[in-house]
């Protein structure tokens, strides 16, 4: 395998383009997820969204925040050329829901939100709960990493240059 | 952060090579010998090891305390001793005068005010308690994967230090390009592609 470092920095891309991806299949086929979790509901943009655009001398960043907030100011900085390089997301399953951020460059999560788990009230309590949350965490995860997995085979494979970035070129300038 | 908290975050490893047997043994001797060791009456200024998860301020590995169903939970505590700036420089000052009155003179050297800065510190030290930082861990030896829960830089690079000196294996970061050699069961001609990607253009 290629040094860790080099990779981290020479493949930075991938990760912005997956969730540019991600947020055109949400836009356009958000039924795609239904393959990675058969109680699957929906998958929605969160309340953050950080576009990047390094193609520009002086990178380029547009941050936009809050429930509910016009997506419109991200689809314009996607017309400049920038890239999706943080989301956060909603994921229904079933009657449960999922909130996290996900960063393009390190594919790291953070402020994970699961559905209500209880806390332990005595020590005889804390295995079942460890065991419920990591379940939880790992439906989360399973979910990225499914459509992660599609999209890197979709990336590799002459599809991509064919036909899905036509596809995902109209979409921003639609 | 703790597992337990309302929100968390998660940073991804594959864990590789293979603990010897017996597993249990060997992980609870690795987590022991690696064990997080006070220094609140020491003059150190930081210290990094093993606690338990259930008791992160008595550590304890005995028996499967660190084993849940299929999991391995236990966590990485950094304490770190934070003398604020401003009062080394008070006692500093103190010190240095102090010193001047009784040599009789009205300026001390350049090792010498070393000498009474590192003093000071060391003073301090001793007086100071350490803050505790408790990250904790989930790691699934069988599949191969361990989630740590921080995305800080530093506190990732102690993690990945401490488990390859403590256990003999080697964490492996997921990012964009390791998920996908590692996780995404790609063929030889996949890796092949994958290593000769570039950015896409989506516009002119």
């Amino acid at each position: 395998m290629m040094d860790v470092a080099v990779a981290y920095n020479r493949f930075k891309f991938i990760g912005e383009e997956f969730l540019t991806w991600l947020w055109f299949v949400i836009a356009t086929d958000p039924k795609l997820a239904v393959k990675y979790d058969p109680d699957f509901v929906a998958l929605e943009v969160g309340n953050r969204m950080v576009l990047e655009n390094t193609r520009k001398e002086s990178a380029e960043r547009v941050t936009i925040k809050g429930d509910g907030a016009s997506l419109e100011e991200g689809m314009m900085a996607l017309q400049k050329g920038a890239l999706v390089s943080e989301l956060n997301l909603v994921y229904r399953s079933a009657e449960l829901k999922w909130q996290f951020s996900v960063k393009g460059e390190s594919l790291n999560i953070s402020a994970l939100s699961i559905p209500h788990s209880g806390l332990p009230e005595s020590d005889e309590d804390l295995d079942g709960v460890v065991l419920e949350r990591a379940d939880l965490y790992e439906r989360a995860i399973k979910l990225l990493e499914g459509l992660f997995g599609h999209f890197i085979k979709l990336r590799i494979s002459s599809t991509w240059q064919n036909k899905t970035r036509s596809a995902i070129r109209n979409w921003i300038q639609s | 952060m703790s597992l337990l908290s309302s929100s968390v975050s998660i940073t991804r490893y594959r864990v590789h090579g293979r603990i010897d047997s017996p597993v249990m043994e060997t992980v609870a001797d690795a987590l022991n010998n690696n064990v997080i060791k006070e220094i609140d009456d020491q003059s150190s200024d930081r210290t990094i090891g093993w606690t338990s998860f259930a008791k992160p301020f008595q550590p304890n590995f005995s028996g499967s305390s660190f084993v849940y169903g299929s999991f391995f939970v236990f966590s990485l505590r950094i304490d770190k001793k934070n003398i604020p700036p401003k009062v080394v420089q008070k006692q500093y000052t103190m010190e240095a005068d102090r010193r001047m009155i009784k040599s009789g003179r009205n300026f001390l050297s350049k090792s010498e005010k070393k000498q009474i800065k590192d003093h000071v510190i060391n003073v301090l030290s001793l007086r100071i308690p350490a803050t505790p930082n408790v990250y904790d861990i989930i790691w699934n030896m069988e599949a191969g994967w361990l989630w740590f829960f921080s995305n800080l830089k530093t506190a990732n690079e102690e993690l990945e230090t401490l488990f390859t000196q403590s256990f003999k294996l080697s964490l492996i970061r997921i990012f964009p390009y390791t998920e996908a050699d590692l996780f995404c069961e790609l063929s030889d001609s996949q890796r092949d592609a994958l290593r000769q990607l570039t950015p896409t253009r989506f516009i002119e």
